[in-house]
């Protein structure tokens, strides 16, 4: 049965794993210490799951602290959503809510875009030119997709003629499922990747490959429909022991791999996708394409002093230390979510375990002593294999794996509970984090 | 996982059934509880034939409380991957089960009280 079809009330009740939740995202538990005076002015840029997760916990924390959210996006998308909406078990709506409704009260909200942020003077102006000055910056800004940096597509294109962009927002998943819906009756060649530029959840693009397979082989059309992965290197993930469990099931299911294909172009008219490889271009034909463009900073922080110099040059990410997620030059900011210039980790569920350790070294700041937590890097993936289930992938900067129930969920097996968990419990894990709560 | 806490439980269980729902669904569970527990202690003793008669709907509410969480998630029977699933699926039928024989011995019970004496 399809979801959609409930209302909010029936779709709610239902006794979950909502411990798994917490393990999908992460359970770092709030610290609940005494609220802390001071009459700081903290500016977060950005109202997103860091933003607004980040200012809740601090208006917890701070009694008399001028907070300041600048983000101009009225809604707010539940981006771990999108893979449901894409496989057309959720609505559009399903990931969207308003931004002002998670925001503290006792936080000022300014409805605009940064444009220009000046770590020296240590200010932040709107591109409306409303100037704000702040004693701690917080950076949680999320990423840009760069659409423009796949020739031939625009965003109009998206769920027509077997062209798909689930990352765009919830209405293009949506807009995707239709193309993939269609291509999946009819059979033909698909085409999934991604950008060879850091991205958030380098998982989403797997888990469509393999719900694009199950999709077919539910209706019955497996037989016609041919589907090949895009890899941007020689691996299918970041995590050794991940990709080698990811090209043993992309074998079992018959997903064919393209590695070290970056899409640079497609035409539409030809149905022909332009990768660049090592050996030069190649071209590719499709009946469905799902496109992910490069991703980066966006314009207002590529433009600062704040990303890096010498890493990921031309992406803007911050340069921050990646265990305490401090600015290295600018020691009253911090970067949390997708922003941080860190090797791992631009998922929701990292975001959690971001939270405690920049509450933690900003309130020591306050106070004039050392913060002591630190983020390992963890990042959590629950990579969907079909819909009904999936693998429960969690690891740190080592490329560890870091199990939140070791010897009882097994990462690397596809599981009924881990997709319980992402289907159900995740949202409410989310939805918590974002009021502070979890 | 670092650490869990009740207050985070309790904060996720909120979300996901909202707030209202969630506190009546708790009030709910705690008065059959209290109900069964005043039953027990008023009585001195479990009723045996009524016990037993709740027992037999045990397999009922296991069933039931299996069925729904397939009937309101995307996945089914067919989804058991691994021993984790069919140890989840056994402790959604207890509980289901449990729950309904503790709920049908708490309404015999009110049943023989409520009913009038001739």
């Amino acid at each position: 049965m399809n979801l959609a079809d409930l209302g909010p009330t029936s779709r709610r009740a239902f006794l979950g794993l909502a411990a798994g939740g917490i393990a999908a995202l992460g359970a770092a538990a709030p610290a609940r210490a005494a609220r802390v005076r001071t009459s700081a002015r903290i500016v977060i840029l950005g109202a997103g799951a860091g933003g607004a997760a980040f200012a809740n916990r601090l208006a917890d924390r701070l009694e008399g602290a001028k907070i300041t959210i600048i983000d101009g996006r009225a809604e707010h998308w539940y981006q771990p959503g999108f893979t449901l909406i894409a496989a057309g078990l959720k609505p559009a709506g399903y990931a969207v809510s308003r931004t002002t409704d998670w925001l503290p009260r006792a936080a000022e909200f300014i409805a605009d875009y940064a444009a220009e942020i000046d770590p020296e003077a240590k200010t932040v102006t709107t591109r409306g030119g409303q100037r704000v000055d702040y004693d701690f910056l917080i950076v949680a800004t999320g990423l840009s997709l760069d659409w423009a940096g796949i020739e031939g597509f625009s965003t109009e294109m998206i769920g027509k003629d077997g062209i798909g962009a689930h990352y765009h927002s919830p209405e293009a998943a949506a807009a995707t499922f239709r193309a993939l819906d269609a291509f999946t009756s009819k059979g033909g060649q698909a085409l999934i990747g991604r950008p060879a530029t850091e991205m958030k959840c380098a998982g989403a693009p797997l888990k469509l490959a393999f719900l694009t397979e199950d999709m077919a082989t539910r209706k019955g059309t497996r037989g016609n429909v041919s589907i090949t992965y895009a890899a941007q290197s020689k691996a299918l993930f970041g995590v050794p022991i991940v990709a080698e469990k990811v090209r043993m099931l992309f074998a079992e299911r018959g997903i064919g791999v393209a590695h070290e294909h970056v899409l640079k172009a497609i035409d539409p008219a030809r149905k022909v996708a332009t990768y660049a490889t090592p050996e030069g271009d190649k071209e590719l034909g499709y009946d469905f394409i799902n496109v992910i463009p490069p991703m980066r900073a966006p314009e207002a922080v590529m433009n600062s002093p704040l990303p890096w110099a010498d890493k990921w040059v031309g992406e803007g990410w911050i340069e921050v230390d990646q265990k305490t997620l401090r600015h290295a030059r600018y020691p009253e900011v911090f970067g949390v979510g997708d922003i941080a210039g860190v090797p791992k980790g631009k998922t929701a569920a990292s975001v959690k375990w971001h939270m405690p350790v920049v509450e933690d070294h900003l309130i020591a700041q306050i106070q004039g002593r050392e913060g002591t937590e630190t983020f390992n890097g963890y990042t959590s993936c629950p990579l969907i294999t079909r819909v009904g289930r999936a693998m429960l992938i969690e690891f740190d900067y080592d490329n560890n794996l870091v199990p939140s129930f070791p010897g009882l969920i097994a990462p690397l097996e596809e599981l009924w509970v881990s997709w319980l968990m992402k289907e159900v419990a995740l949202k409410a894990t989310y939805n918590a984090m974002l009021r502070g709560k979890a | 996982m670092k650490e869990m806490t009740l207050g985070t439980l309790i904060a996720v269980f909120e979300e996901m059934f909202g707030r209202g729902l969630f506190w009546v669904l708790v009030a709910l569970a705690v008065a059959i509880t209290l109900g069964f527990a005043f039953m027990v202690l008023r009585e001195r003793r479990l009723v045996a034939g009524r016990f037993l008669r709740a027992e037999i709907f045990a397999p009922i509410g296991a069933i039931l409380a299996v069925a729904f969480v397939w009937w309101i998630t995307s996945s089914g029977f067919g989804d058991i991957g691994g021993p984790i699933d069919l140890l989840a699926v056994l402790a959604i039928a207890a509980v289901g089960g449990v729950g309904f024989t503790i709920l049908i011995y708490v309404l015999q019970g009110l049943a023989g009280v409520l009913r009038p004496r001739g």
